[in-house]
């Protein structure tokens, strides 16, 4: 298990309606390659966070498979259109089964 | 073990074939690409992939791709361990079909990305990037 992951997404909480908005997501996580050896010579086993998915209200923006190759504490930007005023919901699922989720509504005049 | 004239000549050969590959992982990212596009050609043009010419630390190298009208966009580093960086798929409201994320790489090589179109084309871009330090660890 991976210890102290957090996520964090910036999302402007205005918005015109039909416009486009740049939304940035950050999540502290190791993302253990499964290639590095510790002092032993030993392999560190893999533990990443293998998907990463943005809705809006039920309907899809984004959705990333993650490889090992991603780097630590995953980021992303991406930019959305938001219809109507509703909830961005953002989920990560790590390797040992675990996912993270945080929401954040935006207002759209 | 004594090496006849002809064992000595493929040997060679073998070393020959072999430097022209530099890497042997260069197989795995055709298989990995092969497996998203299903084979099929890809077109040149309508990915624009964007990364460093030159990467201090290969641990995180910015990256950002971007194809219009595209629905999913698989990216490959052909030098590193394993191939496969990421593959985004893009849903009815993303406004772009773009994004930028941080990636690792072991060490100086391509970066490749296809994209699938809607109309089930494709289509590649692939940007050298130079690193100083590998970010594999080990």
């Amino acid at each position: 298990m991976a210890s102290g992951v957090k996520p964090r997404v910036k999302v402007p909480k205005k918005a015109a309606a039909g416009e486009t908005i740049t939304i940035k997501t950050l999540i502290s996580h190791k993302m253990e390659s499964g290639q590095r050896k510790d002092k032993e010579g030993n392999i560190i086993p893999r533990s990443i966070i293998n998907r990463f998915t943005c809705e809006f209200n039920g309907e899809l923006v984004v959705d990333v498979t993650l490889e090992p190759a991603i780097s630590t504490n995953p980021y992303f930007q991406f930019e959305a259109n938001v219809p109507e005023s509703g909830d961005f919901v953002f989920t990560w699922y790590d390797d040992d089964g675990s996912v993270y989720d945080t929401r954040k509504s935006i207002e759209v005049a | 073990m004594e090496l006849s004239r002809r064992e000595t000549l493929a040997l060679g050969l073998g070393a020959a074939v072999l430097a022209l590959v530099p890497f042997r992982a260069n197989a795995a990212a055709e298989d990995a690409i092969a497996a998203f596009t299903g084979g099929a050609d890809m077109a040149d043009g309508g990915v624009t992939l964007t990364a460093p010419e030159i990467a201090e630390n290969g641990n995180t190298v910015p990256i950002e791709v971007s194809a219009p009208g595209a629905t999913s966009i698989l990216i490959v580093a052909a030098g590193n361990p394993e191939p496969g960086v990421a593959t985004f798929n893009f849903g009815p409201l993303a406004a772009e079909q773009a994004a930028s994320t941080r990636i690792r790489l072991a060490g100086t090589q391509d970066v490749v990305a296809v994209a699938k179109m809607a109309d089930s084309s494709f289509a590649k871009a692939s940007a050298t990037v130079k690193v100083t330090i590998g970010g594999c660890g080990g």
